[in-house]
C-alpha cells in the first residue's frame, strides 16, 4: 500500500538519500517582513518551511508562538490572507501550513484542502487534529493532493505510533518531549528517544520538533533523525525585531550544524 | 434515552470528540477506561457517596420559593447546590474527579478556573486527600475575584495567572492544557464542566447526575410529579447537565440559560476548540471570541459537547439574559427569600422572571448552582454607582 511521495516527502527523501539531515523552520504567517524571511530561510538552506496561521486558541504552542500569534492577529491577519500570500510566493522548496483544526473546520474542509493546493501548499500539520479524529481532513486533503503531516508523541505506544506512521504523509513529526513549543536549555532525552523509536517502525521521514531550539540540540537529534523542525527559535528572533537576513542567518547556522 | 446514555464513541451526535494534541491521546484513552472501571467498582462509588454525604453535605434541600413565587405569579422551586460544601454544585464533580486521580496514581491535579469556584473546589478535595494542586485562573478574574484567588492559596494550591488571550476562562483553560501536555505523566486534568475531550462531558455528566436524581425524588415527594420548567444557567453547563439528566426522560421542558455576551448556542456555530466539537462563538475565520458577562463563571465562548445534542434534537432549548437582567433577580432573590445567589444562577432566575407570563401557574424548578458570597464586592461596587 505505497503511497506515492507528494512534494515534501519527495524533498526530504532526497535530502535524506544524499546522506544529508532536513530542515524545517518554522514562522508565523503574518508576522512582521514574513513572507520575504521565508525566502530567506530557503536560501538559508531549509528543505521545506513550515508556516503558522494565526489561531486564538493555540494550545500546543509556549508563549513565543502565542505571542506570534496575538500580534499577527492584532494586525488583521486572517487564514485566506496568509495562503494567498503563499500563493504568490517562489520559495523554491515545499510549504507547510500548520494551523488548529477549526481553521480548517471553519474554512470547510474540502475547501480549505482545495485552496492549500491552488496556492502552492504541500502539506498541512493540525497539532489538535490525533489520528482518531483525522479521517474527514485526510479524505479531503487526499483528494486534493495535499499532505497531512501526523505528529507522533512520546507518551504513544509502539502500536499507536505504527499506526500513526502507516497514516502521516510528507514526514513523520516526532513531539521531542512532554510539553509545548519553545526553546529549552537543552534537548530533552525523550527527544533522540523519539526518533530512535519511529526510525524502527518506518521509512517515512523522521523529523522530531518541539524542544529543538538551538544549532547543537539540532545536529544531537539528527545523530538518529532524519530531521529537525525549529520554531521558537526562528520566531523569537522575528519577535525581537530580527528582519530576513536575522532569519537566514539563524537558518544558516542550523544548516551548517547539519551538515 | 437522548441525555442518559454512554456517548457512543465520545460523540453526542454530532458534537463531541478527542480533539487533542496527540501527546493527550493515551492520557484520555486511559483516564477513559479508570472512570469506566471506577463508575462500576461498588467500592468506588461507596467511597465517593460517603464522601458526598459526610463531606460535601449531601442531598442538598429543594426549597419551595413562596414569596418569590407569589411575585412572579408561578411556582418556583430551588434545588440547593448552593448550600453544598464550598458554596456550589462544583464539589460534586471534583470530589469524583480527585479519588479517581488517585486510583489512578496522580499525585497532583490540575484545573483551570473562571469564577474561581471551580478552583476552590478542586483546592478543597487536593488537600484532603493530599494531592498536589495548581490552578490555572485568567488575570481578569484573578482581579475580580480575589477572595476566592485566597481560598484557593489558604486550600495549599498555587493559582497561576492565565494572562494571554482574553484572559478568562478559556485562556484558563489553554493554560491547563498546556501544564498537562507537559505533565501528564503525574497529573490528573480536573476539568471542571461537561466540556473538554471525550471523556469528560461524559464523566462529568455523571458525577453531576446526583443533582437530578435527587431533585426528581424531591420534586416528586413534593409536587407528586416532574415540574413543567427545569431551569438552569449555562457555561460549560455541568450544573444544566446536572439537573437536566433526572428529567430528560421525562416531560419537563428543559432550559438553558447562556449569559447574551457569551451565548454559544445563540450567537455560535459549530466549532472546535478545548478538545470537542460544539457551538461556538467565533469570526467568520474560525478564532474565538472573547465572551463578556458580569458573571466570571460563565464567561466562555463555548458549550459542552451534549448541550450542542440537546439543542439540535430539540430536547431543551438555550435562552439567553442580559447583565441588568442578571442584577436585577440577584437583587430579588436575595430580597424575597433571603437566599443570595451567585451571579451564574441569578441568570436562570432572571429568564424564569422574564418569561413569567409563559409560565404562569407552573411549578418550575431552577438549579441554585451555587451562592453569592463570591460575588458581593462586585455587586456592592456595582449597585453602590446607582
Amino acid at each position: 500500500m505505497s503511497v506515492e511521495p507528494g512534494p515534501l516527502e519527495a524533498a526530504l527523501r532526497a535530502r535524506r538519500s544524499q546522506g544529508g539531515k532536513a530542515l524545517v523552520p518554522y514562522l508565523t504567517g503574518g508576522l512582521g517582513d514574513w513572507a520575504a524571511a521565508l525566502a530567506a530561510a530557503a536560501d538559508a538552506g531549509a528543505d521545506a518551511v513550515e508556516v503558522g496561521i494565526p489561531f486564538s486558541d493555540p494550545v500546543m504552542d509556549g508563549p513565543v508562538i502565542q505571542q506570534a500569534n496575538d500580534r499577527a492577529l492584532a494586525e488583521g491577519i486572517t487564514p485566506l490572507g496568509v495562503l494567498d500570500d503563499l500563493g504568490r510566493l517562489d520559495a523554491g522548496v515545499p510549504l507547510a501550513v500548520m494551523t488548529y483544526y477549526n481553521i480548517a473546520f471553519r474554512f470547510g474542509l474540502e475547501r480549505f484542502a482545495s485552496v492549500l493546493a491552488e496556492r502552492g501548499v504541500a502539506a498541512a500539520i493540525l497539532p489538535d487534529l490525533p489520528l482518531e479524529e483525522a479521517g474527514p481532513w485526510t479524505e479531503a486533503a487526499d483528494a486534493a493532493g495535499v499532505e497531512t503531516v501526523l505528529l507522533a508523541a512520546p507518551t504513544a505506544s509502539d502500536e499507536r505510533l505504527g499506526r500513526i506512521c502507516a497514516r502521516t504523509r510528507g514526514f513523520v513529526y516526532g513531539v521531542g518531549l512532554l510539553g509545548v513549543t519553545g526553546v529549552r536549555d537543552e534537548l530533552a532525552s525523550s527527544a533522540v528517544v523519539m526518533a530512535d523509536r519511529l526510525k524502527q517502525l518506518t521509512d517515512v521521514p523522521v523529523l522530531v520538533g518541539v524542544g529543538v531550539g538551538t544549532p547543537e540540540q539540532a545536529e544531537q537529534v539528527c545523530r538518529v533523525a532524519d530531521g529537525a523542525v525549529v520554531g521558537s527559535a526562528v520566531v523569537c528572533r522575528i519577535l525581537e525585531g530580527g528582519g530576513p537576513a536575522a532569519v537566514g542567518e539563524l537558518v544558516g547556522r542550523f544548516r551548517r550544524a547539519l551538515s | 434515552m437522548v441525555i442518559l446514555a454512554e456517548p457512543v464513541g465520545g460523540r453526542f451526535g454530532d458534537f463531541g470528540g478527542r480533539f487533542v494534541p496527540e501527546t493527550l491521546v493515551p492520557a484520555c484513552e486511559d483516564l477513559e477506561a479508570a472512570f469506566r472501571s471506577a463508575w462500576s467498582d461498588s467500592d468506588f462509588r461507596d467511597e465517593l457517596n460517603r464522601l458526598l454525604a459526610d463531606y460535601a453535605g449531601r442531598p442538598s434541600p429543594l426549597t419551595e420559593c413562596r414569596r418569590l413565587s407569589e411575585e412572579l405569579g408561578l411556582r418556583v422551586l430551588l434545588k440547593r447546590e448552593d448550600l453544598n460544601h464550598t458554596g456550589s454544585h462544583k464539589i460534586n464533580n471534583v470530589l469524583g474527579q480527585a479519588l479517581l486521580a488517585v486510583r489512578m496514581g496522580k499525585t497532583r491535579l490540575v484545573a483551570e478556573t473562571g469564577a474561581g469556584q471551580h478552583g476552590v473546589a478542586t483546592a478543597t478535595a487536593a488537600a484532603l486527600l493530599g494531592l498536589e494542586c495548581v490552578v490555572y485562573m485568567g488575570e481578569v478574574d484573578m482581579a475580580r475575584q480575589s477572595l476566592n484567588v485566597f481560598r484557593m492559596q489558604l486550600l495549599g494550591a498555587e493559582v497561576r495567572p492565565a494572562a494571554s488571550g482574553s484572559r478568562t476562562l478559556k485562556d484558563a483553560i489553554n493554560e491547563a492544557m498546556r501544564d498537562w501536555v507537559a505533565t501528564v505523566e503525574s497529573s490528573h486534568y480536573c476539568l471542571g464542566s461537561v466540556m473538554g475531550p471525550h471523556p469528560y462531558p461524559w464523566m462529568v455528566r455523571e458525577l453531576h447526575r446526583v443533582i437530578g436524581a435527587e431533585a426528581r425524588e424531591q420534586c416528586r415527594e413534593l409536587l407528586g410529579r416532574d415540574p413543567d420548567v427545569v431551569a438552569a444557567c449555562v457555561g460549560g453547563g455541568s450544573n444544566a447537565i446536572g439537573i437536566f439528566s433526572g428529567f430528560a426522560d421525562g416531560e419537563a421542558a428543559l432550559v438553558g440559560v447562556e449569559p447574551a455576551g457569551g451565548a454559544a448556542i445563540g450567537r455560535g456555530v459549530p466549532g472546535v476548540v478545548h478538545g470537542s466539537k460544539s457551538f461556538l462563538m467565533q469570526d467568520e475565520h474560525g478564532q474565538v471570541l472573547e465572551a463578556e458577562s458580569i458573571s466570571a463563571g460563565l464567561d466562555y465562548p463555548g458549550i459542552g459537547p451534549e448541550h450542542s445534542h440537546l439543542a439540535a434534537i430539540g430536547r431543551a432549548r438555550y435562552e439567553s439574559v442580559a447583565d441588568d437582567e442578571v442584577v436585577a433577580a440577584f437583587e430579588l432573590l436575595s430580597r424575597t427569600e433571603g437566599i443570595i445567589p451567585a451571579l451564574e444562577p441569578a441568570h436562570a432566575l432572571a429568564w424564569v422572571s422574564r418569561a413569567r407570563e409563559e409560565l404562569a401557574g407552573q411549578a418550575v424548578l431552577v438549579n441554585l448552582s451555587g451562592r453569592g458570597d463570591k460575588d458581593v464586592a462586585q455587586m456592592m461596587g456595582r449597585l453602590s454607582e446607582r
